[in-house]
C-alpha cells in the first residue's frame, strides 16, 4: 500500500514525457514540423499501447494507492489509445486541406489521452479529479481549435462553461464524500460504506454521478453535445465521440462498482433513469436532424443510454456487456467519422445528410462501408452492434430489469429509422452533386479496416467478449 | 457565545456553491460573470475541503484543496483564452449572442 511503485505507470510517464518533448519540438520548429509531430504522436500512442499490457493481470497499486492497474484498466486504456491514434491519423489529411495544421493539435490530443489514462487508473478522488481535469482542459482547447471560425469558438465556449460546471458538481460531491466518509481513497471508501452509508456520502455520490453523467453526455446532462459536435472541427468531433466517452464511462464504472458497490441499491435507480432518458432523447432527437455531425451527437447519446443499461445491472455480466459495447461503439464511430471526414464537394466541406445522396453510384466502396456502420449502429442482426446490444439486454433481463430492456428495444427500433434513412439516401436517391473523388488512402484504409473489424466481430465475437469478461471480473475481485 | 462549528462552514460553502450555480444559469449579460461564477463554485468547494480537513484532523482535504486551486488557475486561463478568441470572431461576449447553434 505504501509503495511508490512507479513502474506500473510507465505508459503514462512515457506519454507525459513525449508530449512535453513534442511540445518543445513544435515550439522550436516552424509550421512544417506539424505533420512530423502528428506522426510522432501516433507512434507514441502505439508504443504506450504496447507498454500497457505489461502492467496487467493482477490488480496492483502504485503511488500510495492513488493509481491502480488491473485488467479492466488495461482493456479501457487499449481502447482509448486505439481511439486517439485512429482519430489523429484520420485528421492529418483533413487538417492539411483546411490549413489548420499546427503542432499543438497532436500534443493536445496526447495530453487529453494521458488524462483519460489517468482517469481509468484512478483509485482516489484526487487522482480521479486531476485525470479528469487534464482531459477536460485539453478538450476545451481542442473544441475551440479552429480559432478563426466563430462556430468552433462558440462550441469551445459552451463546452468550457458547462464542462467547468460539471467538474464543479463532481468536486462538490467529492468534498461531501470526503467529509462524511473521512477518506478519498477508493479502497478506504469501500470500507467506510460497508455498514450503511451516511446521508452525506449519498448526497455526494449524487453530485459525482451528475458530473460524470455530463462527461459521458447522458440525458439530462447532454445539452452541450449537439452544439459541440456540430461546431468543433470534424476531426475534433471524431475524437470527442470516442476516446473521452470510453474513458469517462470506464471511470463511472470503476467508481460505481468499486468504492460504492455496497450502495448498488441506491445508485442503480439513478442510472436506470439516466439510461431511459438517454435512450429516448437519443432516438427522438436525431430524427429531425439534417446535419450529420448533429445526428452523430444524438446517436452517441443513445448509445450511452444502451451502455448504461449494463451499468444499471451492476453485476459482472452487465459490466462485460458495457465493455463489449464500448469496443464496438469505438469501431462504428471511428469508421463513420472517417466517412464524414471524406465528405467534400469541390474542396468544400459537406455536413448535410442529403449530400450523401447517390453515394452508392459515385463511391460504391465508401457507401458500402457506411452502410455497414449504419446497420451495425442500428443493431441489425447479425452486425456487431446487434451483439453489443444483445449482451447488455441479456444481462438486464437476467437481473429482472424487464422494463428497462423493453424500452431499450423500442428506442433502438425508433433509432433504426434515422440510421436506415442514411442508407436509403445513399442507395436510392439520385445524386445531386457527386462528392470529391480524392479521398486520401489513409482514410479509405481506416474505413475498410473498421468495416472489416465489425464483420469479423460478427463472425467470431469470442476473443473480444472473453477479453471484456476478464476485464470485468477484475472489478469484482475475480 | 456562539461556537462556530463544522455545520456553519458547510452552510457557507453550500450558499456560495448555490450562488455560483445560479450565477451561471440566471446570468444573461456577460461571459466574464460566468467565469467568476465558476471560480466561486471552486472556492466554495475549497471551504468545504478545508473545513472537513480541520474537523477530521486529516490533512488530505487541505492537499486536495491545493490541487483544486492549481486546476482553477489553469481553468481560468483557458476560459479567458477562449473568451478572447470568441470576442475576436464575434466582437461581443454577451451571453445572449452565443446563439449561432440551436441548443
Amino acid at each position: 500500500m505504501s509503495d511508490l511503485n512507479p513502474a506500473l505507470a510507465v505508459p503514462e510517464i512515457f506519454m507525459a514525457l513525449s508530449a512535453l518533448a513534442l511540445l518543445l519540438l513544435g515550439a522550436f520548429r516552424k509550421q512544417e514540423a506539424a505533420q512530423g509531430i502528428t506522426v510522432l504522436a501516433i507512434i507514441t500512442m502505439v508504443l504506450a499501447a504496447l507498454l500497457v499490457p505489461a502492467g496487467g493481470g493482477m490488480r496492483s497499486l502504485a503511488f500510495v494507492g492513488m493509481f491502480v492497474v488491473d485488467s479492466f484498466a488495461v482493456y479501457s486504456k487499449l481502447l482509448v489509445l486505439l481511439a486517439s491514434a485512429l482519430t489523429l491519423a484520420m485528421s492529418m489529411n483533413w487538417m492539411r486541406k483546411e490549413n489548420l495544421e499546427r503542432s499543438e493539435f497532436p500534443v493536445l490530443v496526447l495530453l487529453a489521452t494521458l488524462g483519460m489514462m489517468m482517469m481509468i487508473s484512478a483509485n482516489n478522488l484526487i487522482s480521479l479529479y486531476l485525470g479528469l481535469e487534464l482531459q477536460s482542459l485539453s478538450l476545451y482547447v481542442l473544441a475551440a481549435y479552429h480559432r478563426e471560425n466563430s462556430r468552433a469558438t462558440e462550441a469551445g465556449l459552451k463546452y468550457f462553461v458547462l464542462g467547468s460546471l460539471a467538474s464543479g458538481l463532481m468536486l462538490y460531491g467529492s468534498s461531501l464524500i470526503y467529509g462524511f466518509a473521512g477518506t478519498t481513497g477508493f479502497d478506504g471508501l469501500a470500507h467506510a460504506v460497508t455498514s450503511g452509508a451516511p446521508v452525506g456520502v449519498l448526497i455526494g455520490l449524487v453530485f459525482v454521478l451528475a458530473g460524470l453523467a455530463f462527461k459521458i453526455s447522458a440525458v439530462p446532462f447532454h445539452m452541450w453535445t449537439p452544439d459541440v459536435y456540430e461546431g468543433a472541427p470534424t476531426p475534433v468531433t471524431a475524437f470527442f465521440a470516442v476516446g473521452p466517452k470510453i474513458a469517462a464511462f470506464s471511470l463511472l464504472v470503476r467508481v460505481m462498482v468499486g468504492p460504492f458497490a455496497e450502495m448498488t441499491q441506491q445508485w442503480t435507480q439513478v442510472i436506470v433513469l439516466l439510461s431511459i432518458a438517454s435512450m429516448v432523447v437519443g432516438a427522438f432527437g436525431a430524427i429531425a436532424q439534417d446535419n450529420i455531425k448533429r445526428l452523430m451527437a444524438y446517436s452517441s447519446i443513445g448509445h450511452v443510454g444502451y451502455a448504461l443499461i449494463g451499468l444499471a445491472v451492476g453485476n459482472q455480466s452487465g459490466i462485460r456487456g458495457v465493455l463489449v459495447y464500448l469496443a464496438i461503439y469505438l469501431f462504428m464511430n471511428v469508421g463513420t467519422f472517417a466517412v464524414i471526414l471524406a465528405m467534400r464537394q469541390k474542396g468544400r466541406l459537406m455536413e448535410g445528410i442529403n449530400d450523401l445522396a447517390g453515394l452508392s453510384k459515385t463511391h460504391p466502396m465508401m457507401a458500402a462501408a457506411l452502410a455497414i456502420f449504419m446497420f451495425s449502429m442500428a443493431g441489425v442482426p447479425p452486425m456487431a452492434g446487434f451483439w453489443g446490444k444483445l449482451y447488455v439486454f441479456m444481462s438486464a433481463i437476467e437481473q429482472g430489469l424487464i422494463t428497462l430492456s423493453v424500452i431499450g428495444v423500442l428506442t433502438s427500433v425508433v433509432s433504426a429509422y434515422y440510421y436506415l434513412r442514411i442508407i436509403k439516401i445513399m442507395y436510392f436517391d439520385e445524386p445531386v452533386e457527386a462528392l470529391d473523388r480524392d479521398t486520401s488512402p489513409g482514410l479509405g484504409l481506416i474505413m475498410a479496416v473498421n468495416a472489416l473489424l465489425i464483420l469479423v466481430f460478427t463472425i467470431m465475437p469470442a476473443p473480444l467478449v472473453s477479453f471484456a469478461g476478464s476485464a470485468a471480473s477484475a472489478l469484482f475481485g475475480g | 457565545m456562539l461556537q462556530i462549528g463544522l455545520s456553519h462552514y458547510l452552510t457557507v460553502g453550500a450558499i456560495l456553491f448555490t450562488l455560483g450555480v445560479l450565477g451561471i444559469f440566471l446570468n444573461r449579460k456577460n461571459v466574464i460573470i460566468i467565469l467568476m461564477a465558476i471560480e466561486l463554485i471552486l472556492l466554495a468547494i475549497n471551504i468545504n475541503f478545508v473545513a472537513f480537513s480541520f474537523f477530521l484532523h486529516d490533512l488530505v482535504g487541505q492537499i486536495f484543496s491545493m490541487f483544486v486551486l492549481t486546476v482553477a488557475a489553469a481553468e481560468a486561463a483557458i476560459g479567458l483564452a477562449i473568451v478572447v478568441v470568441f470576442h475576436r470572431n464575434r466582437g461581443t461576449i454577451a451571453v445572449e449572442d452565443i446563439n449561432q447553434m440551436k441548443g
